[in-house]
């Protein structure tokens, strides 16, 4: 996907080129017009489509967090009365139900994204330098390391489904029957386990994109630092800390952030793990918000929680960008 | 020039999306006849598959098209699926002309405002209100308002049993009480087979439960002014009791704990279960193969004596309604729909398809519905079972509850013990996700 915009972002830029200089050649101030304002009319209809498919939504979604929406009104949900802050404080009061369940989906959210990230950098970098070594079947095994990429998430997650069924799956065949890891056969869909069933579903899915970005950056280190560094009597563990992992700081740094950010506003894979109501162990913040909005029918508290969400991810990448910039600048010095 | 014509055709395609949003927000009252001549329809699957059900609907759409002159486009939608896409609908006011709906969410629909309510001059078109069954009628919206849908099928819950599961155990009667199915189930539960068959994980399916046993204590899941009341202790000890079915009596394998697609009506086909509580099986069962004399069909158990009204209802009214969305573009051709539907020949062919008993009461006495099984369903709805709270947070209800007894039964199959506080607390999670008023 990143190729694809690149790549029409800078046949756009080649487009303008070559249309200004003909574009000089007619009468002077015409000609500064068109050179001024083409620019713009190109931009016209990006900017409008921006408008429409993100900022309006996002505009509604913040009138409706400060509106009394419920069942009652969704037909013309104008017509809904105003709450004013209430939503809000429903939301964030932690002592009352409401908010007690949303602060504790929070800090699901924030422990299973923190391990999920973690471990798909980990397995994802691992991978990637194991792969850097030419040997036979490298291809195929490249290939085979991106299949969870690509498959469709519904079909996969609904494969996983199956292989966690208490008395039927696979895991409990492998762990139970076959290895005696455990005394009787576990629940991994319901109840507590339903966490670490999460977490693998969600590194199986995510640890492949890590694996393509850091193998992408691993391909524009130079060869002659290894060599050099080699000479030098570093060992391999040297390289990886000195040379490594330095180059890899910039492409680290968006993968990172991708990956967050993704992880945490998964959607897809609890709902088709767990349906409608996620158990508790695993109850994500994105499916709690839906569980709000459409399950209760809560639409206006609902919103109110995914305004504070997006402030939440706005403060938190903030932060994450402002702090891994400085951390370059003094780097670079 | 071609920059012009870009930029044209940017504009027209923006101003297309943009009212394309501004319908979104719309909701034109009241529905006109401007397309006279097709309908959208939203069935329900109500077969064992999607497929089947096209299969059965089919034919009767040609036939409504052969006497009115009216193509009917079907969409058979998945259970999963079916409140939320209603629910959508409602928002864009891009639904169906005619739907399916579940006859427990009709108070919930009401009072969204989308429905065409159904008043004396609308029944009239379809020939009258007293065509119908009291019992169905109870389930089509709040009390007091005008239905906001018309009874289509009707079901009841019913106890399956294995026949030769309780010839093997010696047991000679199904039992008519819960004592003496815990007993039974004791004797049933052997050699990886079980008692009775579960689905923990459907949320539906356990409210349908708990409320049944909530009736035969006595109490009710809210007060009489319509506030939620999910932790009086004739609730709380009404799904102790369901839940204790796994946890205490073991009588439920801690596997069922996990089903929500069905799983138990397999597993009784292929004998697994010797006991299943459902509604209108039948037809289930024969697709999975399980002959029809295979097993018996017998009331749903009461605490004591025989089933009745007050504490000795033993069912819901199950079933499903037929609704039309308002801002319908042919609401003439929507009503004659409904009146096909309902008409008594179409009522007899598509109650025998899908085994469940009509709500016309002329259709009702045909043959068909007087078979042993369809006797005990025919039964316990005009006698023994009653309407789910006619409220409009009905659907919030549904999974606020359902969803509590959900993790009740995960807690069960993990082994911890099932007490009445951690009902309590539950249940008291439950009421409170509900919506303030």
């Amino acid at each position: 996907m990143t190729t694809t915009t690149a790549a029409s972002a800078d046949s756009g830029e080649r487009t303008v080129r070559k249309d200004s200089p003909g574009a000089a050649r007619g009468p002077r101030r015409a000609g500064r017009i068109r050179r001024i304002g083409l620019p713009y009319l190109l931009l016209l209809p990006a900017l409008l489509l921006e408008l429409l498919v993100h900022l309006v939504p996002m505009v509604i979604g913040i009138v409706m967090s400060f509106k009394e929406l419920t069942q009652f009104y969704i037909r013309d949900w104008g017509t809904a009365p105003w709450s004013g802050f209430d939503n809000y404080k429903i939301s964030v009061d932690f002592s009352a139900p409401v908010g007690e369940a949303l602060l504790h989906s929070f800090l699901v959210t924030v422990g299973f994204t923190l391990l999920s990230v973690g471990l798909c950098w980990l397995i994802g970098t691992a991978a990637a330098i194991y792969m850097q070594d030419t040997f036979r079947g490298r291809g195929l095994l490249r290939a085979l390391f991106l299949v969870p990429y690509a498959l469709p998430v519904y079909a996969a997650v609904i494969t996983w489904v199956f292989m966690f069924q208490h008395d039927n799956g696979l895991v409990n065949h492998v762990l139970h029957d076959q290895l005696h890891l455990t005394d009787k056969p576990s629940f991994w869909l319901i109840g507590d386990n339903s966490f670490y069933a999460l977490l693998v579903v969600s590194v199986w899915k995510g640890w492949p994109f890590a694996f393509l970005i850091i193998m992408a950056g691993l391909q524009n280190i130079p060869g002659e630092l290894y060599e050099a560094a080699a000479l030098d009597g570093a060992g391999l563990w040297q390289q990886l800390r000195r040379i490594t992992l330095p180059s890899l700081r910039a492409v680290n740094q968006v993968l990172i952030l991708v990956l967050f950010l993704w992880t945490f506003n998964d959607f897809n894979t609890p709902f088709v793990l767990f349906g409608r109501t996620a158990p508790e162990s695993a109850d994500l913040i994105s499916v709690h918000i839906y569980q709000a909005s459409f399950v209760t029918w809560n639409f206006g508290t609902g919103s109110a929680m995914s305004v504070l969400l997006l402030l939440f991810l706005l403060v938190v990448t903030g932060a994450y960008l402002l702090l891994t910039s400085r951390g370059r600048k003094t780097a670079d010095v | 020039m071609r920059r012009i014509r870009a930029a044209a055709a940017g504009a027209v395609t923006i101003s297309l999306l943009t009212a394309a949003t501004a319908c979104g927000g719309g909701s034109s009252n009241g529905g006109s006849n401007d397309s006279p001549k097709t309908l959208t329809y939203w069935a329900s699957n109500q077969g064992a598959s999607i497929e089947i059900d096209k299969k059965v609907l089919q034919p009767e759409l040609d036939k409504f098209e052969k006497q009115s002159g009216i193509k009917v486009k079907v969409e058979v939608v998945p259970w999963s699926d079916l409140l939320n896409r209603i629910l959508t609908a409602t928002t864009s006011g891009q639904g169906p002309d005619v739907l399916n709906i579940g006859n427990t969410w009709s108070a919930s629909l009401q009072a969204t405002g989308a429905l065409l309510p159904w008043d004396a001059k609308n029944f009239a078109k379809i020939g009258g209100r007293d065509r119908f069954v009291d019992s169905a009628l109870g389930s089509t919206g709040a009390e007091g308002k005008d239905p906001a849908a018309v009874p289509l099928y009707s079901m009841a819950y019913a106890l399956y049993y294995n026949k030769k599961s309780f010839a093997d155990a010696g047991i000679a009667a199904p039992p008519a009480t819960w004592d003496e199915l815990v007993a039974d189930g004791k004797k049933l539960s052997k050699g990886g087979k079980w008692g009775l068959g579960a689905e923990g994980s459907n949320v539906s399916e356990n409210i349908h439960h708990v409320f049944v046993f909530a009736k035969q204590h006595g109490a009710d899941f809210f007060t009489s002014d319509g506030k939620a009341d999910f932790t009086n202790d004739g609730v709380v000890a009404a799904v102790q009791q369901y839940v204790g079915l796994m946890s205490k009596d073991k009588i439920i394998a801690p596997g069922n704990a996990e089903y929500a697609q069905n799983q138990s009506v397999s597993d009784f086909a292929k004998g697994k279960n010797a006991m299943l509580l459902w509604q209108s099986a039948s037809a289930n069962l024969k697709s999975q193969g399980m002959s029809e004399d295979a097993y018996g069909i017998a009331p749903v158990p009461v605490q004591s004596g025989t089933p009745g009204t007050g504490a000795n209802v033993n069912s819901m009214v199950a079933g499903i309604n037929l609704a039309v969305f308002k801002n319908s573009k042919n609401l003439d051709g929507a009503t004659k729909f409904v009146k096909f539907m309902t008409s008594d020949a179409e009522q007899k062919i598509l109650n025998t398809a899908y085994s469940s008993i009509p709500p016309v009461k002329t259709a009702q006495e045909d043959s068909a519905f007087n078979t042993p099984s369809n006797a005990v369903l025919k039964d316990t709805l005009a006698k023994s079972a009653a309407a789910l709270p006619q409220v409009a947070d009905e659907s919030q209800f549904e999974t606020a509850v359902g969803t509590a007894v959900k993790n009740l039964f995960a807690a069960a199959a993990a082994g911890h013990p099932v007490t009445t506080a951690s009902v309590k607390a539950e249940l008291e999670k439950a009421q409170q996700q509900m919506p303030k008023k």
